[in-house]
């Protein structure tokens, strides 16, 4: 079994400064409320009335959501903390007075980016091997919403940042498994197939884990081959690469792609993962901050491409949220900003964000809820039943 | 295999002090749980190459934990002996291979939701450790001083925000000879309190040749270890069944000779520059990442007195961009980025300096190289405050240690 690693000799013998991971949890779900209402935005709590969502039939079939993981681990100090805010001025400017915001989202299972990622598709906390390109245990949310509600497979898609996410679009279980789940695309290798190693210094953009950056897994699974640009997504190579020159990281590659895919197959269930912020794992703040803000703008870029697309606009839900976060700057067990291996407070609470078709807007809600709660939720939404998921459905979305 | 069965002649392999030390605490050792000894053996196995400090550590652990009383352990190790490990785990060979050990122990608590209450139960243990444990006093207060920013001309945002409540920040300062002033400083205090390891001088680029008396390393003088590694690693890597794990396993096993590193160096010093790439993440990349994870872990495991860290421009990461142009930039560093990345890590050096004993009368300067900005924490000086007072680098630092 191979997982982040953590330190517990340090633990054991280095003074912590830290406070309790009770009192660090509640501080930072109460930094993001305090600051979310100075932005006029109202406590969920408070509101009464039945849900916003709609859910007849006819609208369920025309709804579309994606799902983007603001990855890979972001914390509230350089998100949604006062002092990070101005890391994130889309998110907080443009999109959070349009959200309902969950101040307090909890990862409980292992803070690894691709297992972490698995465990929020299956809404189980999963336990597979992080470093290689292995299915989840337990069906995914792909397979849930193509079983149930009889969806083609073009109608799920998943744009992925590496080759270990290759088999994020269906589990290995025997009542779901191959060929009912997502389609998978990763960006990055296509980009290195079409380069095909023709360009120096390529590898370390191209590397294929933060966490360990000069190892890249085999590919498994069904690869979205190179054809498939031209097939699927009406892009010939040359315009592939010639539109790759023009972006400055993998992630704008996958938004780009993401975009094209809207265009193209306008996918009802469409799963994006970004993964710039990783480059947290090199140990250079500066790099961190700027994956940060880069991935804020492109949230605020794949919202607006929502509302131009006529498939979409108007009846899609948003969610954005990240795996999990970073360790704290005061834990021993860590190096600050630079990892998630000691399983704090820090690393383990989050955030999310609604927006769009069926979620109120400028509403912040404190409850507590889990990452794997998405699942369940998304299920109640879009009217399918997750089995085995064992998150509970957020009630603000029944 | 369970540490109540451990024999001397397990231990036939460790190096000669370790091994010394093991047989005289045997005992004790046969007495604590599996999920806890391979961690304690893990720094055991590498006491030979250990600072002062460190040995003292180890020396005081199992010294307190052979004073226990039957009650005492078990109240102590009552947390520990909740974890059930798998055969797998206890079958391994703990005993050569502790590191080795802990990380599948940790792969095992992560996948079966301990990992929290392990957590727990190490602070738990550590803070009872520390209570237990009788520190002497320091010949004098420690130290700590960061120089950030070299090579950037001019920087409008806000420096040193994490510092700023604990300190006073100083916006009247007289760069000149500022550096050669710390360096006079940190010597200056190796020479009155010459304690080995006890001062040191770590710079992310080329070292001055200043400051006699002074444990030092730098970005430059490793040059030819990182290089070395880089090319061991790429060749690694393409071996069939290399994965991250073992990938980590292998290079935690390294040793200075299998690197060919200069025979006359220090071993405990060459051991610890090794460990320094092998074990920090980004150090073999960026030279602020090298600064900041040597500053931790001289720290952690020196404790020294004074530390003085200088950080110098790291190469700059190449955008998506450029690198599918294959164009060349003449600029291959980012001096405003490796401020930035060197204004966090001096917050990080003076939180690990905070971790040890003596916080209470430490200090610590960070100073913006060049430039008339810089921050103090000390027990002498106001917090959230901001000074005007006209000082040269010398004057502060003497202002600092008080």
């Amino acid at each position: 079994m191979k997982q982040p690693e953590f330190e517990h000799e340090s633990m054991m013998r280095t003074p912590s400064l830290r406070r309790s991971d009770r009192e660090i949890a509640h501080g930072l779900s109460s930094s993001r409320r305090e600051f979310l209402r100075g932005t006029g935005m109202a406590m969920g709590a408070a509101l009464m009335g039945a849900s916003p969502l709609v859910r007849a039939e006819a609208a369920r079939k025309k709804r579309k959501v994606i799902v983007v993981t603001f990855g890979g681990g972001a914390r509230d100090q350089e998100t949604f903390a006062p002092e990070g805010q101005e890391n994130i001025p889309h998110l907080i400017g443009e999109l959070a007075p349009q959200s309902s915001f969950f101040t307090h989202v909890t990862n409980q299972g292992i803070l690894g980016h691709y297992v972490a990622t698995a465990s929020l598709t299956t809404g189980v906390y999963e336990t597979l091997n992080n470093f290689s390109a292995v299915p989840p245990d337990h069906p995914t949310v792909f397979e849930y919403f193509r079983k149930d509600l009889r969806r083609p497979a073009s109608d799920a898609w998943v744009v992925a940042p590496s080759n270990g996410f290759n088999r994020i679009g269906e589990s290995n279980c025997r009542s779901y498994g191959p060929g009912t789940g997502a389609e998978v695309i990763l960006p990055k290798h296509l980009l290195s197939a079409t380069s095909a190693g023709n360009i120096s210094d390529l590898d370390h953009l191209l590397r294929d884990n933060y966490e360990s950056p000069m190892y890249t897994p085999q590919l498994g699974g069904n690869e979205f081959e190179l054809q498939q640009l031209e097939t699927i997504l009406r892009l010939s190579v040359e315009d592939f690469m010639g539109h790759a020159r023009t972006l400055s990281s993998p992630d704008e590659l996958s938004v780009y792609i993401a975009k094209r895919l809207m265009q193209q197959e306008a996918p009802s269930l469409l799963w994006i993962t970004m993964h710039d912020i990783d480059v947290a794992h090199s140990g250079a703040y500066s790099l961190y901050i700027e994956g940060i803000r880069r991935t804020d703008r492109l949230c605020a870029e794949l919202w607006k491409a929502v509302q131009t697309q006529p498939e979409y606009a108007g009846n899609t839900t948003m969610f954005v949220l990240p795996d999990f976060g970073r360790d704290a700057d005061y834990d021993a067990g860590g190096n600050g900003f630079q990892h998630h291996r000691t399983g704090d407070a820090a690393s383990r609470t989050t955030w999310m964000m609604a927006l769009g078709a069926g979620v109120r807007q400028g509403v912040v809600y404190d409850e507590p809820m889990q990452s794997i709660d998405l699942v369940p939720s998304l299920g109640a939404m879009l009217g399918f039943t997750p089995a085995e998921s064992q998150g509970r459905p957020i009630k603000e979305f029944l | 295999m369970l540490p109540r069965e451990l024999q001397p002649a397990q231990f036939s392999a460790y190096p000669p002090q370790a091994g010394k030390l093991v047989a005289a605490h045997l005992e004790v050792l046969r007495e604590l749980p599996l999920s806890f000894v391979p961690g304690l053996l893990r720094e055991v196995i590498e006491y030979d190459y250990k600072f002062p400090a460190e040995r003292a550590a180890v020396d005081g652990e199992l010294t307190t934990l052979g004073g226990l009383s039957p009650s005492e352990r078990t109240d102590w190790f009552h947390g520990f002996e909740q974890f059930d490990l798998p055969a797998q785990l206890e079958h391994f060979d703990w005993i050569n291979s502790p590191a080795q050990f802990t990380e599948k122990l940790s792969a095992y608590l992560w996948s079966t939701h301990q990992l929290d209450a392990y957590r727990r139960t190490a602070e738990e243990y550590g803070t009872r450790l520390r209570s237990s444990i009788h520190a002497d006093p320091l010949p004098v207060a420690r130290l700590g001083i960061t120089v950030i920013g070299q090579g950037v001309a001019e920087y409008d945002e806000l420096l040193f925000k994490n510092l700023r409540p604990h300190g006073t920040y100083f916006n009247q300062i007289r760069p000149e000879n500022g550096l050669e002033a710390l360096l006079d400083v940190a010597a200056a205090r190796a020479k009155s309190h010459p304690v080995p390891y006890g001062h040191w001088y770590v710079d992310g680029g080329s070292e001055l040749h200043r400051g006699e008396g002074l444990t030092r390393i730098s970005y430059q003088s490793i040059e030819p270890l990182r290089t070395s590694l880089l090319k061991y690693m790429q060749g690694r890597i393409g071996r069939p069944g290399m994965g991250p794990e073992e990938l980590r396993t292998d290079l935690a096993r390294l040793t200075p000779s299998d690197l060919a590193m200069n025979r006359s160096l220090d071993p405990v010093l060459s051991r610890f520059q090794l460990k320094i790439l092998t074990e920090g993440s980004g150090t073999q990349i960026f030279s602020t990442t090298f600064a900041q994870w040597t500053t931790r872990e001289v720290l952690r495991r020196a404790q020294p007195l004074t530390l003085l860290v200088r950080f110098a421009p790291r190469q700059r990461q190449r955008p998506m961009n450029e690198l599918l142009s294959d164009t060349r930039s003449d600029s291959q560093v980012d001096p405003v980025g490796s401020l930035v990345d060197a204004d966090m890590a001096a917050y990080y050096q003076w939180i690990n300096q905070q971790r040890l004993t003596g916080d209470n009368r430490a200090a610590f300067l960070v100073w913006f190289e060049g430039h008339a900005q810089a921050l103090v924490v000390a027990p002498t000086l106001p917090r959230g405050t901001t000074s005007n007072s006209a000082l040269d680098l010398k004057q502060l630092v003497a202002l600092a240690a008080g």
